[in-house]
């Protein structure tokens, strides 16, 4: 019953689309068709990149070279130099600098890699690999992409207010974020920030509802969940991991802004400030913490696991062999699901809780680095004696494989509630989460763009200037953040403006030197991507139907789909998408729309009697 | 017969619910994380001590009882829909609506009862955290209100029940939901306040 109805609905939709012209404005802003929703995102989430690198490109001339003379930067910063009268030297404001790096974070974490990387390929590949029309409610979608837009807008706002922006960094914690008086930043700055975030998080909430409902109910004929590829694995688990914390931090956002502007005292407590005592009493900043790292560390997740999958599926195509344990990798993408929800306190073991609490944290913790091994180790198994396609995205993809497994390694380090107090807050976590979380899922989406642009835009993008783009960065990222291990190590806190008054640090003076000219290095690098991008879309050359010979549905669409993706019926699914190199088949790839009853040169003993029934049970509906 | 074992093997439809109705689900369950998160604070927080120690206010009994109730002419109202007496309908979304009402204003009248003894809004978070559960529950429950508002007008629009029972399914579940969510905040209430 139900299900005939659903077909109902899917087919009337259909129908809909095919028959009148949409205007321009309904067709390219206000779309709910979810490829051009996927555009948006991904194009919104190139501009803030580009702002967020930037924005580390001024803090780490600040902190490689700390006595420039930056005036040449006031004609774009404006006020936050500040000129010495007497000598003509600029000066980045202290404030300033506090703001460009909780910015930086919160760009980067939020809108660059959550929405930008999940807004796009779960918006883009859910319903292209499903086999499904649209999402399951085109308006909400856009009703997602469009809260995003405006949770940009106003963050980007308070770049231009007198204070500043929010400064507490991203993790804002009270009573730094909860007090206007605290700091610059503190005013108005972190109400926009909040305000944004709330935003933000209706904005994920929409889309995430969406994608768990679309790969639910929406998927075709034979799409079981064993069939589905990794990537939508991978998206599906993010939604739900999505779903679970970001109402978390929106609790945790409103007791924090009733704290700001209505007085309450949920985390502020005995607090003097020029002498004088606030009226707040009994509240607990570490209530903040938990809440806050509830959200947190499942987000360092819904940041890295979109990659993940992406990676899953472009090294599969470009090795030519079925993805290596494919159960596996669901199964310890669900582990780190569920486990991700039960390690948040190692943000926390300095905070002075209870020591066993403590190692109950740290077990659990290190647990977590089982599933994530299992995982490098089959991407590593996977290419092992592959026939292996260097494309740009599968260069990312190796990258991503690599620098998962190198920051990975730290985490087991921090992990260690002991070594924790000797790490926590210096670069050796700066280190670790670029590496892991930064650099990791940046590649991934990078893979994803460089691979999924002939579906997006019907045309391919320069595979040369994607070599030099990918060897860049891979180097590039490298350099910047191996070094933070040692200065780490060596005790350098993170967040400090600047360090030249201290004697012990003197000696890694070049060495913060030398991490600066390889940030801004990398970040040039990243503009023959931008060009690349922006330039293929128009003049790239034309893509063919299936360019990386892959089998996943979205490669059985129009080049260039239309709203429905399918002209005709949609297709129905036979196999998993990862028959490559089947022994005795034809080809290296038989995609999943073809029947075992097709392929009786390569099927194996079980399929072949599938293959039976599919054609005894054909003649049967015929019959009917 | 025969064929019924075969359909095991050809590309079979996928078990699908209705998207709406799915989609009304997980907004729940993000709902539920809301709360969670709240009620745990408060956990969390009572548990450092510095707590200040009050009474709840008898008067919960009331709202508590007339949620319930609510719930109850909600069903009435969907089971009319069903069965499709529009009159009873149209009445039974009409009790349903008024005692949400009532529901928030004996909400209204327990807040003004904790100011009487002294526990407010500002001040010691024992007393914060009981405002804050009730206003976002209360603030959840005017959406509710909404969508059963916007559910009688279109009981007065359409000729027959029948054509509104899904959304008065979606919108009756949301109610239901939420009689839910206060019985357990008042239940954790009683337990741990
Ligand atoms: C092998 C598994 C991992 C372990 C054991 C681990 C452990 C830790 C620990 C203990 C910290 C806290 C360090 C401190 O502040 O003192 C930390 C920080 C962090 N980790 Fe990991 N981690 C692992 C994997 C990951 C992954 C896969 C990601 C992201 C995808 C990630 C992202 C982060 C981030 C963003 C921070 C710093 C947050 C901040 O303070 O701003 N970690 N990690
Ligand atoms: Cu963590």
């Amino acid at each position: 019953m139900s299900t005939a109805h659903v077909d109902l609905t899917d087919e009337m939709g259909h129908e809909d689309h095919g028959h009148h012209e949409q205007g321009f404005v309904s067709k390219y802003i206000f779309s709910t068709d979810h490829k051009i929703i996927a555009k948006q995102f991904l194009i919104s989430g190139i501009v803030w990149a580009l702002i967020g690198g930037l924005l580390s490109v001024i803090f780490r001339l600040q902190l490689g070279f700390p006595d420039m003379d930056m005036s040449w930067l006031s004609p774009l910063l404006g006020k936050w130099i500040n000129i010495d009268p007497g000598t003509g030297v600029g000066k980045l404001d202290t404030g300033f600098y506090l703001a460009l790096v909780t910015m930086h974070g919160t760009i980067m974490v939020f809108f660059v890699l959550t929405a930008g990387l999940s807004g796009t390929f779960s918006n883009f590949l859910i319903p292209l690999q499903i086999g499904a029309r649209d999402m399951a409610s085109g308006f909400m979608n856009m009703l997602s992409y469009w809260f995003f837009f405006l949770s940009s807008v106003i963050m980007f706002i308070s770049f231009f207010i007198s204070t500043g922006p929010a400064s507490g960094s991203w993790v804002i914690y009270p009573p730094l974020s909860a007090l206007p008086q605290a700091m610059e930043g503190s005013g108005l700055g972190m109400t926009l920030w909040l305000v944004a975030m709330a935003l933000f998080i209706v904005s994920t909430l929409l889309g995430g509802i969406n994608y768990i409902a679309t790969v639910i109910n929406m998927r075709t004929e034979g799409m079981s969940f064993t069939k589905l590829p990794l990537t939508i694995w991978a998206f599906f688990l993010t939604a739900i991991i999505g779903l679970l914390s970001f109402p978390v931090l929106l609790s945790a956002a409103l007791l924090l802004i009733l704290d700001r502007s209505f007085g309450t005292s949920f985390y502020l407590s005995e607090i003097y400030i020029g002498g004088e005592a606030l009226p707040n009493m009994g509240g607990s900043p570490i209530l903040f913490q938990h809440l806050f790292w509830f959200l947190g560390h499942p987000e360092v997740y819904i940041v890295l696991l979109p990659s993940l999958g992406i990676t899953s599926e472009i090294i599969s195509t470009n090795s030519r062999k079925p993805i290596f344990g494919y159960k596996a990798m669901i199964g310890s993408m669900m582990g780190i699901a569920i486990l991700s929800f039960v390690v948040w306190a190692h943000h926390m073991f300095v905070t002075g809780m209870n020591p066993f609490a403590g190692s109950i944290f740290m077990i659990l913790t290190l647990i977590i680095a089982v599933p994530s091994a299992i995982k490098s180790f089959n991407y590593l198994t996977t290419l092992w004696k592959g026939n292996i396609i260097f494309t740009p995205a599968m260069l990312f993809s190796i990258g991503l494989v690599s620098f998962f497994i190198s920051g990975g390694i730290t985490g087991i380090f921090l992990g260690n509630a002991a070594l924790d107090i000797q790490l926590h807050d210096t670069y050796f976590v700066v280190a670790h989460f670029h590496l892991v979380m930064g650099s990791a899922a940046f590649f991934g989406m990078l893979a994803g763009v460089y691979h999924w642009f002939p579906k997006m835009f019907g045309r391919m993008m320069d595979r040369k200037l994607g070599y030099v783009h990918f060897w860049l960065s891979f180097i590039g990222i490298y350099l910047i953040f191996f070094p933070m291990h040692y200065i780490g190590i060596a005790g350098y806190p993170r967040r400090y403006y600047s360090f030249t008054n201290f004697d012990t640090f003197s000696t890694f003076a070049d060495l913060n030197s030398f991490i600066s000219l390889a940030a801004i290095a990398t970040f040039i690098a990243q503009l023959i991507f931008v060009f690349n991008f922006f330039y293929s879309i128009f003049r790239g050359k034309k893509a063919t139907q299936n360019p990386w010979k892959s089998n996943t549905l979205e490669w059985t669409t129009p080049i260039n789909p239309g709203h429905g993706n399918w002209p005709g019926a949609i297709p129905k699914v036979y196999r998993w998408p990862y028959d490559y190199s089947k022994p005795g088949a034809k080809d290296d790839f038989i995609p999943q729309t073809v029947p075992y009853a097709e392929t009786p040169e390569s099927n194996l003993p079980h399929e072949q009697e599938l293959a039976g029934l599919e054609s005894n049970n054909d003649n049967a509906i015929k019959v009917d | 017969m025969v064929t019924d074992i075969k359909l095991k093997e050809v590309p079979k439809k996928q078990l699908a619910i209705q998207p709406k109705k799915f989609i009304l689900w997980l907004f729940m369950v993000s709902i539920v994380m809301v709360f969670a998160a709240l009620t745990s604070g408060f956990i969390v927080r009572q548990a450092e001590g510095n707590w200040l120690a009050y009474a709840l206010p008898s008067q919960l009994w009331v709202s508590t009882c007339i949620i319930l109730l609510s719930s109850g002419t909600a069903i009435w109202a969907l089971k009319s829909s069903k069965s499709g007496n529009l009159t009873t309908t149209r009445t039974g979304l009409i009790l349903t609506l008024l005692l949400g009402l009532a529901f928030l204003v004996t909400q209204f009248w327990v807040w003004s009862v904790l100011v009487d003894n002294k526990i407010y809004f500002v001040g010691n978070p024992a007393g914060s955290f009981l405002y804050v559960l009730m206003g976002v529950h209360a603030f959840h429950l005017l959406s509710g209100l909404l969508y059963l508002l916007i559910m009688l007008i279109r009981a007065y629009k359409v000729r027959s029940a029948e054509q509104i029972q899904f959304h008065l399914g979606l919108s009756t579940t949301y109610w239901h939901f939420l009689t839910g969510l206060w019985v357990y905040l008042y239940v954790f209430l009683i337990i741990y306040h």
